[in-house]
């Protein structure tokens, strides 16, 4: 008999996993420390300061606070109020205005930027020229290329992380802590102020420090805004950096400094937000649906309903019925008539330019084996951390958790310090550097998307296969698999769908061969080629939003 | 002939040792109840069998093969042990019909389609779900589930199966009613049965043997139902049996003096000297009256509960509780209120010194 069958194999799983982690996020990561701390033999923290003292590190350090403080405290605000709105009022249309202000989630925000860009530069966007040109403005009403331009923007596309955190919480909150707070005596006010928002406080600071995470290290909005008046945040400079110096060892650490300042604020980012959630407060919030208090707006009932139509008109339609008929123009400048508009665009772009064809091709190749190996690796891996009881299991439940708290510029240079042949492999201007890189990038997706899967499995059920007379590898197989199918599912489309318009990773990758969609749509709209990039922003948006239909078509027909 | 040995096994957790120096045999055939409190170790010592733990120290055998000897490292994965195992949260694998559920055993074991389906059809068939073996453990009820699961373990005819609380999440009807297919099943296949439960009314009810755990995981008593009801070796095992009523005793110059009064015990009493005796007794075999033979007491508190009276009685100063018929009280004129004075007998008194109580009584 085989007494020890099981034993080698957890080893061989735990050991497995470990290797993936370690070498396509840990290794990365520690490489940028090391480069960033160690210069010429010896430990120099004074001068990773020194080199954050300059003025224009320093100032990119600081606009990305200051960029990321304003787009959190008004993404906070902006979804607080929309759940609020949705959840506990008796607006009409709730339901169909909470799917709309999920859009914003799947639409990449650099081409929204460059939609806002269209409308709103100071003197050729659309908006401002129709005011000064028919209404006898003097000069622009709204100047985009600002902070305020640049968060406005941000918000926009921030704001349902909010959003959908909030709408969770007050739709779980058990109604008779409110009621019974009523009986009591207290007024719609008070219990507001005393019931309602410190149980979903925990959920709004959750949302907002997401927020916040994702803004510092946004690469996008603020390269395609910011370039005019000189704006740039860490992810920007440390692009700028690298692209311009082609590698020199002074941008290289220069890079590695910001990357380091990046990870640090993640990692605290990551940990205050699991102290937030994981402190008692939530416990009160069941998971049970219930059926909430409404507060009767009466006479606001219809200027709100009003004012979120057009908040959803002018945010999310506006943009991207831009986006498309700027796609359609022959030239950028003229006007939209008919004449003006066709497909010509489109056709160009998927039939004849080289660009943009390989562009497309790339993102989905890359999006695909990106998302199979992730999606494989992160059903492994997500195994032992929930289900087996192996030793060194705990460093593998710390590897696992670096990915959350890696932003994307942070991988990108990471990738590029171990795979440009220091270290024997050389990947760089090849497509494999790229798809390393977003395995990195979306391993924390499948980890997320396949524990929450494998920990509906039961332990009895594999133990019942065991009983039944299968093996470990039977038991995972006829078992295990079918039942975390949703989950992988669900992590192949989390990652499918994101690397078709990534941006922050692929710019600061990319070779002449390897462009991918976002990419492409960035380097032309830099380039002055404005109606090419935003057809080709209208092709990516169509593939993104089909691609989301499937899958809430897919997940539907799966949870009836 | 022994099915499972289990020789001075030991297991536990890093500061919590759960099993010391256990011994248990099983003989073929019996349907055989491992009874005790929960988190006394008992589904351990069920999962040790399986094989899904291995012990810390000592000697498992299934049959006569050793299957588990931590220091000849020798552990027999479960898939060797040719068991059947039913769980307390029924384990149907929720993405396989009922048929594809009971069958999955035969096909791991590479069997015939031929042969598979028609056991697997039998088997159904056996416990009672025909006519559903295309239905997904979603459209059934957790009784129906909780059968599938038996079907299952049951389908390669294994020589041992275990149960681990299989009837604990089903409410009090079903569980009564599942209680007496699982002894017709081990009766009409033959099978070894090794129940876990801390429902001593199941423990009684359907096995041959049953072995009595104490909260710290040794094993106090093992006997035939009916000795451990009749003959509890300790205080322990006799309250963990049914609801137990204590009377304070003393003894005092040769004599046993009920609570702080002056009234001896008229009924057999023990040798030993200790001064502290505690008398133990089954509300059913109390006996009270109007100024009849035993004890005198006084009512405290009487509660009329229906088909039931219910009746607080002191003692000189202690206390006990009993209940007798409503219908039967008005007939013999035994509806007290309280204050009233009353006679009390005992039909059977268990002696416990009272030192050996103690860890017993606060529970």
């Amino acid at each position: 008999m085989n007494t020890k069958s099981s034993f080698g194999v957890a080893q061989v799983i735990l050991f497995l996993s470990i290797a993936i982690l370690v070498i396509v996020v840990a290794f990365p990561v520690l490489l940028i420390l090391f480069n960033a701390f160690w210069v010429e033999d010896h430990f120099n923290f004074s001068g990773a300061i020194d080199i954050l003292k300059e003025p224009e590190t320093f100032k990119a350090l600081m606009n990305s606070l200051i960029i990321a403080g304003m787009s959190t405290i008004g993404s906070t605000i902006v979804g607080t109020f929309f759940a609020w709105l949705v959840t506990r009022t008796d607006m009409p249309h709730k339901r169909f205005m909470k799917s709309m202000f999920l859009v914003p989630f799947m639409l990449p925000s650099f081409i929204g930027a460059m939609a806002w860009k269209i409308l709103l530069s100071p003197n050729a966007g659309f908006i401002n020229r129709f005011f000064m040109d028919h209404l006898g403005f003097d000069g622009p009403i709204f100047n985009l290329y600002s902070y305020y331009g640049i968060s406005a923007v941000e918000v926009m596309y921030l704001f349902p992380f909010v959003f959908i955190q909030v709408c969770g919480a007050l739709e779980r909150m058990d109604p008779t802590l409110e009621e019974s707070a009523r009986i009591s005596g207290a007024g719609l006010f008070t219990i507001t102020r005393k019931i309602t928002i410190p149980l979903v406080l925990p959920s709004i600071l959750s949302g907002a420090l997401l927020i916040m995470l994702y803004s510092m290290a946004h690469f996008g909005t603020v390269a395609v805004l910011g370039i005019e008046n000189g704006i740039y945040n860490i992810p920007v400079l440390i692009y700028e950096r690298i692209h311009q110096s082609g590698g020199s060892f002074e941008s290289i650490r220069t890079g590695t400094v910001l990357a380091t300042v990046l990870v640090i604020s993640a990692a605290c980012i990551i940990w205050a937000q699991r102290k937030i959630l994981g402190s008692g407060h939530y416990q009160i919030i069941g998971g049970k649906s219930f059926r909430p208090m409404e507060l009767k707006l009466r006479g606001l009932k219809y200027p709100l309903m009003f004012f979120c139509f057009a908040y959803i008109a002018f945010t999310i339609v506006l943009p991207t019925v831009v986006i498309f008929l700027v796609g359609g123009l022959s030239t950028y400048g003229l006007s939209f008539t008919p004449e003006n508009l066709s497909l010509d665009n489109f056709k160009f772009i998927l039939f004849e330019y080289d660009v943009t064809r390989d562009a497309i091709f790339n993102s989905v190749t890359l999006g695909l084996t990106a998302a199979i190996i992730t999606m494989f690796a992160g059903v492994m891996i997500s195994y032992v951390i929930v289900k087996m009881d192996v030793k060194g299991k705990g460093i593998l439940e710390f590897l696992g958790m670096l990915p959350f708290s890696v932003p994307g510029s942070v991988i990108a240079l990471g990738v590029i310090l171990a795979w440009s042949g220091q270290f024997g492999i050389n990947l760089y201007n090849t497509v494999w550097i790229i798809l390393v890189a977003y395995i990195a990038r979306y391993m924390a997706f499948s980890l997320k998307a396949n524990s929450a899967a494998l920990e509906q499995v039961h332990d009895s059920l594999v133990e019942a296969s065991r009983a039944c007379g299968a093996t470990m590898w039977q038991s995972l197989k006829d078992i295990v698999l079918p039942l975390v199918k949703p989950g992988m599912f669900a992590a192949f489309f989390l990652i499918f769908l994101p690397s078709l318009r990534e941006l922050t990773v692929s710019i600061m990758l990319y070779a002449p061969t390897t462009r991918t969609i976002g990419v492409a749509i960035y380097t032309l709209n830099e380039d002055g080629e404005t109606v090419i990039s935003c057809a080709l922003a209208a092709i990516a948006l169509i593939i993104i939003i089909v691609g989301q239909t499937v899958i809430n078509h897919f997940t539907k027909k799966e949870s009836e | 002939m022994d099915i499972i040995r289990v020789e001075n096994v030991s297991k536990g957790y890093p500061n919590h040792p759960v099993l010391q120096n256990l011994s248990l045999t099983l003989k073929k055939g019996e349907c055989f109840t491992l009874l005790g409190p929960s988190g006394c170790g008992k589904t351990v010592l069920l999962r040790l069998l399986a094989g899904f733990e291995s012990a810390d120290a000592g000697k498992i055998f299934i049959g006569d093969t050793l299957v588990n000897d931590p220091e000849a490292r020798i552990a027999v994965p479960p898939e060797n042990r040719g068991l059947g195992v039913v769980f307390q949260d029924y384990a149907v694998w929720p993405h396989m019909t009922v048929f594809e559920n009971v069958a999955y055993p035969l096909k791991i074991a590479d069997r015939p389609k031929d042969e598979i389906n028609e056991r697997v059809m039998r088997m159904i068939d056996i416990v009672g779900m025909k006519g559903l073996d295309k239905r997904l453990p979603s459209e059934l009820s957790g009784g129906q589930q909780q059968r599938v699961a038996l079907a299952r373990a049951l389908v390669v005819d294994p020589a041992l199966l275990l149960l681990d609380e299989p009837l604990s999440n089903l409410d009090a009807n079903l569980r009564e009613e599942m209680r007496f297919e699982i002894k017709e099943l081990q009766r009409q296949l033959g099978v070894t049965v090794l129940y876990v439960t801390h429902d001593q009314e199941i423990g009684l009810a359907i096995s041959d043997r049953v072995a009595i755990m104490n909260a710290e995981g040794a094993i106090q008593q093992i006997g035939t139902p009916w000795e451990i009801f009749e003959k509890p070796v300790n205080p322990f095992v006799f309250n963990f049996m049914g609801i137990a009523n204590f009377i304070d005793v003393r003894k005092e110059n040769g004599a046993f003096l009920v609570g702080k009064g002056s009234q001896p015990i008229p009924w057999e009493t023990p040798a030993g000297d200790a001064a502290d005796w505690v008398a133990a007794f089954r509300p059913s075999d109390v006996r009270i009256s109007r100024g009849g033979d035993g004890l005198h007491g006084v009512i405290r508190r009487a509660n009329f509960l229906g088909a039931m009276m219910d009746y607080l009685i002191e003692i000189d100063g202690t206390h006990l509780r009993t209940s007798i018929e409503t219908h039967h009280a008005i007939a013999q004129d035994l509806m007290f209120k309280a204050g009233d004075e009353c006679s009390l007998s005992f039909l059977s008194l268990h002696w416990f010194e009272k030192e050996s109580l103690k860890g017993v009584l606060e529970e």
